[in-house]
């Protein structure tokens, strides 16, 4: 009892600084305006031409296959054009398949550039806002006083900086004296003071001066604050590949080679069908078969590798960056935000995230002599000049008037004493405080412990709400209940979060018996009392060696190391500078409900990549549909029996194939930036979901796509 | 009629189903060592059991294991005029012969490049095939094991010398000696003696001697049923006589070759329970024996319905038909050919195809054979692969393609397992969490394995095929040209990859007695290829899923969660089923359009 009364008041105390630092702020969403601005989309040609360079093309070997492929096919094409032998199929052909080949790898370039693009320009405008401040520079020369934009300040410029302004940009003082408000960098609400000369000269951007005026020497470059390199890193991170990535891209590989040994083989398979074909219809010379034609072949290749999700990979992973970033959250790896999918336990902050901000008186509960009302106008006698959220809500659960006599003197509250109060004239002095506190106080003056005041404050406790003792004199008038209230349709969001799959762990200072009660009506599965940074460490560490991926949210240095630990931790940006270096993943409106957005970023990720892989490998079916027949059916004509599309004629049959393998890359780019929806369904009802969506469509989808094309070209006359 | 049709097929499956479930928690008893020993066997495994093995140690004993394996094939066969039980005098063999042959029983596949009543004496018989019998599916067998207790985090894999004694001693022996008094009692020889020299009923039938006598008979016998049982048993399908299971020796009744296809099925489908038991993961487990089972079904019904449900298209009237093919000599490019018409010949194929069946099992039951011979791996034959109907040969093949339908001992749930992981990596990370499979995170170095075990296969029947196929090694091999004779390479190939066994037959690739004066030409070639597709195709996919499943095992199992991917549901199935098909089937489909589906679609005679 002795200790955890002692914590319930140091957590009072915590949460007095931080709801006097933080306003509520609005949420600031830097949107782009589309997807597709023109000026995104013409950088991305450029990019996907100058992709082409085999040692760039190469960092992808899907597509770096394709691109030797259609530079094979080149040659063939200029064979051809220098030969007057008969050919088996016209030149046009092999021109239009050689250019369809080249249009595969262009359009897999585009997706990568464009995402590349959109993320570059996310990561700017961000950058943008953030330097978006108004400075007042003295100018060089003539010593005048002029308006600039923080981002035009150099290292060496002047500024000034008076009551009220935000400092531009990191820097020293170089004249005057001033309190500066770093909450926004520190979490600390309380000023500290900043002057010329000694160890107290340094200020940082983006903090307030709340008093005097300073001259500043800016020190930083522009485009060099913490945040700018922080948006530097995860525009690095965008070519980062995640471990998750490098897997994909390695089985991809593993695909391509296992279709180039499926395709070698065809070439003899094929020609010792034609030599037996020849002798058994006793046709004089050579059958060919574009069974034995290389580009068909290469085309073969092209459709069965994994081209689709070979093109759109790396867009998918710059467009999970792309979605964080928007959410305002920025991540320091790609890697963040791919374990943010896997996240089995969340760790979130009871205060502010669970319940508001702070405790709110509820009632008041009498003892001994006292009536409840004498009780409650006490409790609002001593609370009169409390200015923290507690004792106004006491001064406005009372419901009555009170006003302190004019020579009343006011005792605020001190970590010694663990009491506030007033004292009245004439000696008599009113307590509210911790009950162990208060029994101090009154034992102290004489007085007796009433029956009945511990079970009354166990009582209380055990309800999960906080008890404060009322000490009137020497005598305990009664106890004030002290109720955190959940935030709105917390049920309902944690109900979300736990078909999710995901544990959420409440971590509050208050005790064991409070933490229970308040864990049970938000509907968190498990909770840490009386929670020390150690305590989180430790739990964290045991989930960990448990298997489990831990997420956490933090605020304060003492959250650092915990921060460290976890696998997804994401830092408020009005954080200690501590606790965001150990982060991964800064949240700029620093909202503690934003760990769940981030999991669902992650889980969209982890999704987007596996839909389209299943979806391009199920394309393969139709596919050889397409494919198989026509290439033999030139000397095996009964294999058209296989051909169950129907198609026009073999290089009709082909080529559609391949257009189909080509477009089916831009079709898709819109998904591959925005993301297969994730929606909390449990995985088993998601995996069918999506195996009938990705799986069955993927089946689906190019037979009715070839099949189209085939008859668009034949209406076209593109075909004979 | 319909039930003269399915009633083997069916009961076979139930039969071996309802075998499957107690024998799987027997081997699991006896594979996590919770038995008791006799007192001289708990004497012996206690000196067998020199210690707790790690994956590589364990891979190493397995393939050093092996290699004396080999080594002592080859003295075997080499020696073969020199030792006993030989009153036939039979010779030595081919260089090339014993090469391929000591490969093919050490790997489990049994691909005969000879004819075990010709060419080998009853010491060969019972000292180099009845040996390998036993240990060559005792090597699957603990490899699975190993996988298992590597997949359970296990301190250790186990040790594999104990592995293989609890195999053979607890489970092949008994069931082996119990399948084998069965096979006796059918009318199967069992003895030491080579030969019978017997009169022929008809005078003369075998031809006169030089001095005018009628030649006597010679029939060959040794001890069958002991070699019939475990060539069954452990899925090895190399049989004592050449024609394997059709002869009435090696499979005397329709009863007897009910327990002979039955043999086979038990142990690969205990298998895949055993799994289950050993991983306490049953649920999972009978959701793999589903998709196993829906596959074997498949693979049934597609042989029995195209065989013994259809006639044979060699023996019907077929139109007069007129086809296009390209010709670029020709002018416009295309040149029209016209085949004519043939009459059909007047015979009864009420009962479908009937060429190259043995009629006492009943009609379907060549047919059925050949799905399961194949499925299970095991790659004994008792009707003519090379005269099922051409689209009905599809079937088999794509039982070896798959490889893992209930597969051979071990290695099928072992090939099995790789489709899942790559199903689960590429499909699974549709529940939106990096794939895991039992908890264990499926990273890059867990993947490059699955995928090199994966791709040896196709690449071990294609490029094989391929190179056959456009050379004159194949081209004067095939006894039938054109598609037909693609196909028997192309199935010669599957089945030395697929570790099966079983032949198309039809090409010529025996070499037999190193003086043969009249060996196929090309039959050296067949046999150094086929041997060393048999053994990279054996060990590859032995020694990467280890190591596979030591890393994973390695890793720290999350524990799973209501957005975890579930393994243990019909979803599930669906994913894993698909996997196999798409991947594991289509890429066989260029060729199988060359060779049987080219067949069945062609005029006729066409190919074959």
């Amino acid at each position: 009892m002795e200790s955890s009364s002692q914590v319930k008041l140091d957590r009072i105390t915590v949460e007095e600084h931080e709801s006097a630092g933080e306003q509520p702020r609005p949420p600031r969403r830097t949107k782009l305006k589309s997807m597709w601005t023109a000026e995104l989309g013409k950088e991305a040609v450029k990019e996907a031409f100058r992709m082409l360079r085999p040692d760039i093309q190469w960092k992808n070997p899907v597509m770096f296959v394709v691109e030797v492929g259609a530079f094979l096919t080149l040659l063939y094409v200029i064979r051809d054009a220098f030969t007057t032998a008969p050919q088996l199929v016209p030149i046009s052909y092999f021109i239009a398949l050689d250019v369809w080949l080249f249009l595969t790898v262009l359009f897999a370039n585009f997706a990568t550039a464009l995402a590349e693009a959109r993320g570059r320009a996310q990561a700017e405008s961000l950058r943008r806002t953030r330097a978006e401040t108004v400075a007042y520079r003295i100018r060089e020369g003539d010593g005048e006083l002029e308006q600039v934009p923080s981002t035009s300040l150099r290292s060496g410029n002047v500024v000034i900086v008076e009551t009220g302004m935000v400092i531009p940009s990191d820097g020293e003082v170089v004249q005057g004296i001033a309190a500066v408000d770093e909450s926004a960098i520190t979490g600390e609400s309380a000023p500290v003071i900043r002057e010329a000369g000694g160890d107290r000269s340094g200020v940082t951007g983006g903090t307030r001066v709340i008093s005097d005026r300073i001259k500043v020497r800016i020190t930083a470059k522009p485009g060099e604050a913490f945040l700018d390199r922080m948006i530097a890193l995860v525009e690095g991170a965008i070519r980062q590949r995640t471990p998750n990535e490098i897997a994909l891209t390695l089985v991809l590989s593993a695909f391509t080679l296992i279709f180039l040994i499926v395709v070698v083989p065809l070439w003899p398979m094929a020609w010792n069908a034609e030599q037996y074909m020849a002798s058994y219809l006793g046709v004089s010379g050579v059958l060919k078969s574009l069974g034995t034609d290389v580009p068909t072949l290469i085309a073969l290749v092209v459709c069965l590798i994994p081209t689709t999700i070979g093109a759109l990979l790396a867009a998918i992973g710059i467009a999970g960056m792309d979605r964080a970033l928007q959410a305002n959250i920025i991540a320091k790896s790609g890697k963040a935000v791919e374990s943010a999918g896997d996240i089995d336990v969340v760790l979130l902050d009871k205060t502010g995230t669970i319940t508001m901000g702070n405790r709110q008186a509820t009632e008041f509960l009498p003892i001994g002599k006292y009536s409840e009302a004498e009780v409650a106008r006490l409790a609002a006698l001593s609370s009169v000049a409390d200015e923290t959220p507690e004792g106004k809500s006491i001064v406005n659960a009372a419901r009555i008037e009170v006003e302190a006599p004019p020579d009343a003197t006011f005792v605020p509250f001190s970590a010694q004493t663990r009491m506030s109060g007033v004292d009245l004239p004439g000696g008599r002095s009113v307590r509210k405080g911790a009950p162990d506190a208060i029994v101090t106080f009154t034992t102290r003056q004489g007085g007796r412990i009433p029956e009945g005041f511990e079970a009354l404050v166990d009582s209380v406790a055990s309800k999960g709400a906080t008890p404060l003792a009322i000490a009137d004199g020497a005598s305990i008038a009664g106890v004030i209940v002290l109720e955190d209230i959940l935030k709105p349709a917390m049920p309902q969001r944690f109900e979300r979060i736990r078909k999710m799959g995901l544990r959420t762990v409440m971590i509050t200072g208050d005790n064991p018996l409070t933490a229970a009660t308040i864990a049970k009506r938000a509907g968190v599965d498990d909770f840490l009392a009386q929670a020390t940074p150690a305590d989180k460490l430790a739990y964290i560490r045991k989930q960990q060696a448990e298997g489990k991926m831990v997420a956490m949210m933090g605020d304060g240095t003492n959250d650092a190391p915990a921060l460290a630990q976890a696998d997804v931790a994401l830092a408020m940006n009005a954080g200690t500078q501590a606790a965001k270096e150990a982060a991964n993943m800064v949240d700029l409106d620093s909202d503690p409900t934003k760990l769940i957005e981030v999991v669902e970023i992650g889980k969209q990720l982890l999704m987007t990549r596996g839909a389209l892989t299943t979806f391009s490998i199920a394309n393969d079916v139709a596919k050889y549909f397409a494919i198989i027949p026509a290439m033999f059916a030139g000397t095996l004509p009964w294999l058209n029996a296989i051909d169950i599309m129907r198609l026009h004629s073999p290089t009709s049959a082909i080529l559609s194939a391949v257009i189909f393998n080509a477009i089916i890359i831009p079709l898709l780019i819109p998904v591959a930036l925005k993301g297969v929806r994730y929606e909390p369904l449990g995985g088993d009802a998601l995996l069918r979901k999506n195996l009938l969506v990705w799986g069955l469509g993927g089946v689906i989808a190019p037979f009715i796509g070839i099949k189209l094309i085939d008859m668009v070209m034949v209406g076209l006359h593109l075909v004979h | 009629m319909f039930l003269q049709t399915w009633f083997l097929p069916f009961a076979l499956l139930v039969t071996a189903t309802m075998v499957a479930i107690p024998l799987s928690g027997y081997m699991a008893w006896i594979m996590d060592g919770k038995y008791r020993p006799v007192p001289v066997f708990g004497w012996f495994e206690k000196r067998l059991n020199f210690g707790d093995q790690n994956w590589k140690q364990y891979t190493v004993s397995l393939l050093v294991f092996n290699t004396l394996l080999f080594i002592y094939g080859f003295i075997i066969l080499s020696l073969q005029p020199r030792m006993p039980l030989n009153p036939r005098h039979l010779g030595m063999l081919a260089p090339t012969t014993i090469f391929h042959s000591v490969i093919s029983f050490m790997t489990n596949t049994d691909l005969q490049h000879y004819s075990g009543d010709v060419n080998f004496s009853n010491f060969s018989q019972i000292f180099f095939c009845i040996t390998m019998l036993f240990l060559s599916a005792a090597v699957g067998l603990s490899a699975l094991t190993a996988i298992i207790r590597a997949l359970r985090s296990d301190k250790s894999v186990g040790n594999y010398f104990l592995d293989m004694w609890r195999v053979l001693v607890y489970m092949f022996v008994p069931t082996a000696f119990l399948f084998g008094l069965l096979f006796l009692q059918q009318g199967s020889p069992m003895t030491y003696k080579s030969d019978y020299q017997v009169a022929t009923l008809e005078p003369a039938a075998m031809g006169t001697t030089p001095d005018g006598q009628p030649k006597l008979q010679t029939i060959v016998v040794g001890p069958v049923a002991a070699f019939e049982s475990m060539k069954m048993l452990g899925t090895n399908g190399g049989g004592f006589y050449g024609m394997n299971s059709a002869h009435p020796f090696e499979n005397p009744t329709a009863f007897s070759n009910f327990f002979n296809t039955l043999a086979m099925m038990i142990f690969p489908f205990s298998l895949v329970l055993m799994y289950g038991r050993m991983l306490r993961k049953k649920r999972h487990a009978w959701v793999i024996f589903s998709v196993m089972m829906v596959l074997m079904i498949g693979t049934i019904v597609w042989a029995v319905h195209f065989d013994t449900q259809k006639p044979n298209p060699g023996l019907t009237a077929h139109l007069a038909r007129t086809y296009q093919v390209l010709d670029a000599s020709a002018p416009g490019g295309k040149r029209t050919v016209s085949v004519p018409a043939v009459a059909g010949l007047p015979v009864d194929q009420h009962w479908g195809n009937l060429e190259g069946k043995e009629l006492r099992f009943g009609t379907p039951a060549g047919a059925t054979f050949a799905a399961v011979t194949v499925d299970v791996t095991c790659g004994a034959v008792n009707a003519e692969h090379d005269s099922l109907n051409p689209i009905a040969a599809l079937s088999p093949m794509v039982g070896m393609w798959l490889n893992c339908i209930y597969g051979g001992k071990g290695v099928g749930m072992i090939n099995l397992l790789l489709f899942l992981i790559i199903g689960i990596f590429i499909a699974g990370q549709m529940v939106g969490r990096t794939p895991e499979y039992l908890g264990k995170k499926i990273d890059a170095r867990v993947v490059k394995l699955a995928i090199i075990a994966l791709l040896v296969h196709p690449l071990m029947i294609l490029m094989p095929t391929g190179l056959f196929a456009g050379t004159s090694w194949g081209l004067k091999a095939e006894t039938n040209p054109g598609a037909h004779g693609f196909s028997q390479m192309l199935y010669q190939f599957s089945s030395a990859s697929a570790n099966n066994g079983s032949a198309f037959d039809g090409l010529a690739v025996d070499y037999g007695f190193n003086n043969n004066s009249s060996a196929p030409p090309t039959a050296r070639q067949w046999d150094i290829a086929a041997g060393l597709v048999m053994l990279f195709s054996r060990y590859l996919p032995i020694v990467a899923p280890i190591a596979m499943a030591a890393f994973l095992g390695m890793k720290k199992s999350s524990p799973f969660s209501a957005g975890t991917l579930r393994d243990d549901t019909m979803t599930f199935g669906f994913l894993l089923f698909g996997t196999i098909v798409i991947i594991g089937a289509l890429l066989f489909l260029p060729a199988a359009a060359l060779g049987p589906v080219a067949e069945h679609f062609g005029p006729i005679p066409f190919g074959g």
